[in-house]
């Protein structure tokens, strides 16, 4: 037998056992768990402001987090421009011109001091906010790369992890310009990225149908989810950390229990048949709120697995939504040039 | 002198001088390597029942449930996204 016939049998074989554990501890399923419980009433959520500026599609919006900045966000267009806003009175605190306007992803630092974005050009470019004359200036540029920048958030201001259509995830330090960590083992193009609470993993989801869980500091793959039978391409971790949400071009959305190591429940409903482009959960996790190529966010709740809303509002398809830290709002950006704050 | 964790050092041994990693270079055999070595840490995980998991996710959402601004809704005048009526807004 060849070496790759060897591999792939023990690979195989393997994956078989993992099947076989999973099943092992799948004593109910979520919706037996929650058969007596009642599904949340109706969410009706209203537009509260409409940020204009951009001039292109909007692909990437990031809320702070920082109590300075809890409402405030960034957001990347193709217009080339990079907007941090101050969703209150929806003024721009600041207009950022990007080198490449090519951009598909924005990241605000959680201590609100800088800003990231990164797109077709391969490169994380990080920028700060709080430069001593008042001027936005490029910080770094974090290049190495070979291929698209599709998501990236900070760990700090001296620490970034990005991914890329190149399959791998990359932690970089800030302040030197390079690479400390390659996380590598996706077959596909890593489309987005997402940090647990506790900053010590993060998930990635990609075009090989799969979410990895990595360890930051041991620089290791802990776990993958399969189940989707298409691209992953928005990711996020349940509030708690424990459990770690899909949506993909499957038209469905997935929870991964981390201890269980296994789907607990997909959001999917007949009547859906467009990918899923972004995902957020409100604070609680009550809700999954998930934006799909038709131009609407659809509201999950998350225990019951039924749509209990939609937010209609976009004239085209919404490319990046995002609850603020503290839960009183969610904001969807579009393709339509357009950021909505609902509440 | 640097030590990496195990891992980093063989990715690193996969970059060229620039550390940069190319998947394109990898060989079908490499790649089969990592996903062997892969799936044999996966098989280890200790894993929950899921009725354990179940139960500890509705509590969680239960916990934080009453204080989520989304799912139970805020008063207009609590709102600070509300319609600004009136004073002008000084860019």
């Amino acid at each position: 037998m060849g070496e790759m016939e060897e591999l792939r049998k023990e690979a195989d074989n393997l994956k078989d056992q993992i099947t076989e554990a999973r099943k092992v501890v799948q004593d109910t399923t979520l919706q037996e768990a929650v058969a007596g419980t009642t599904l949340v009433g109706r969410v009706q959520l209203k537009t509260r402001k409409t940020l204009r500026g951009h001039l292109a599609k909007i692909y990437a919006m990031h809320w702070g987090t920082d109590t300075n900045c809890s409402k405030l966000c960034v957001s990347a267009s193709q217009d080339g421009k990079l907007i941090v806003w101050d969703t209150l009175t929806t003024n721009k605190v600041s207009a950022i011109p990007l080198k490449s306007s090519w951009v598909m992803t924005c990241a605000y630092a959680p201590s609100g001091n800088m800003v990231a974005c990164g797109g077709l050009d391969n490169m994380c470019s990080i920028y700060n906010l709080k430069g001593k004359d008042g001027n936005v200036k490029v910080m770094r540029e974090l290049a190495a790369h070979t291929g698209y920048l599709s998501c990236c958030r900070f760990l700090s201001d001296s620490e970034i992890i990005t991914s890329s259509g190149d399959c791998t995830c990359v932690l970089w330090d800030i302040e030197t310009g390079t690479e400390k960590t390659i996380f590598a083992g996706h077959l596909g193009d890593c489309m987005s990225l997402a940090v647990s609470p506790d900053f010590k993993m993060f998930i990635s989801g990609a075009c090989d149908f799969t979410a990895k869980l990595w360890d930051i500091r041991e620089a290791s793959c802990r776990q993958t989810f399969s189940g989707h039978e298409s691209d992953i391409n928005a990711i996020g971790f349940f509030p708690n950390g424990n459990a770690v949400i899909t949506g993909s071009d499957d038209a469905t959305c997935k929870l991964y229990d981390l201890r269980a190591d296994q789907e607990l429940i997909t959001y999917q409903d007949s009547g859906i048949m467009c990918g899923v482009t972004s995902l957020a959960p409100s604070l609680s996790g009550r809700l999954l709120l998930a934006g799909y190529d038709d131009f609407n966010v659809n509201i999950w709740d998350m225990l019951k697995a039924e749509r209990v809303g939609v937010l209609a509002g976009h004239d085209n398809r919404v490319s990046c939504i995002g609850v603020s830290s503290d839960g009183m709002a969610c904001c969807t950006g579009s393709w339509d040039s357009f950021l909505k704050i609902w509440n | 002198m640097f030590t990496f964790p195990l891992a980093t050092m063989y990715f690193y041994s996969l970059t060229d001088n620039a550390g940069v990693i190319n998947m394109d270079e990898l060989t079908d055999v490499d790649k089969a390597k990592m996903e062997r070595d892969q799936k044999k840490i996966e098989v280890k995980l200790e894993r929950w029942m899921t009725s354990k998991c179940c139960t500890e996710f509705m509590e969680a959402v239960q916990a934080g449930v009453e204080e989520d601004t989304l799912v139970k809704g805020i008063a207009e005048d609590k709102n600070p996204f509300k319609e600004l009526k009136g004073g002008c807004v000084v860019c």
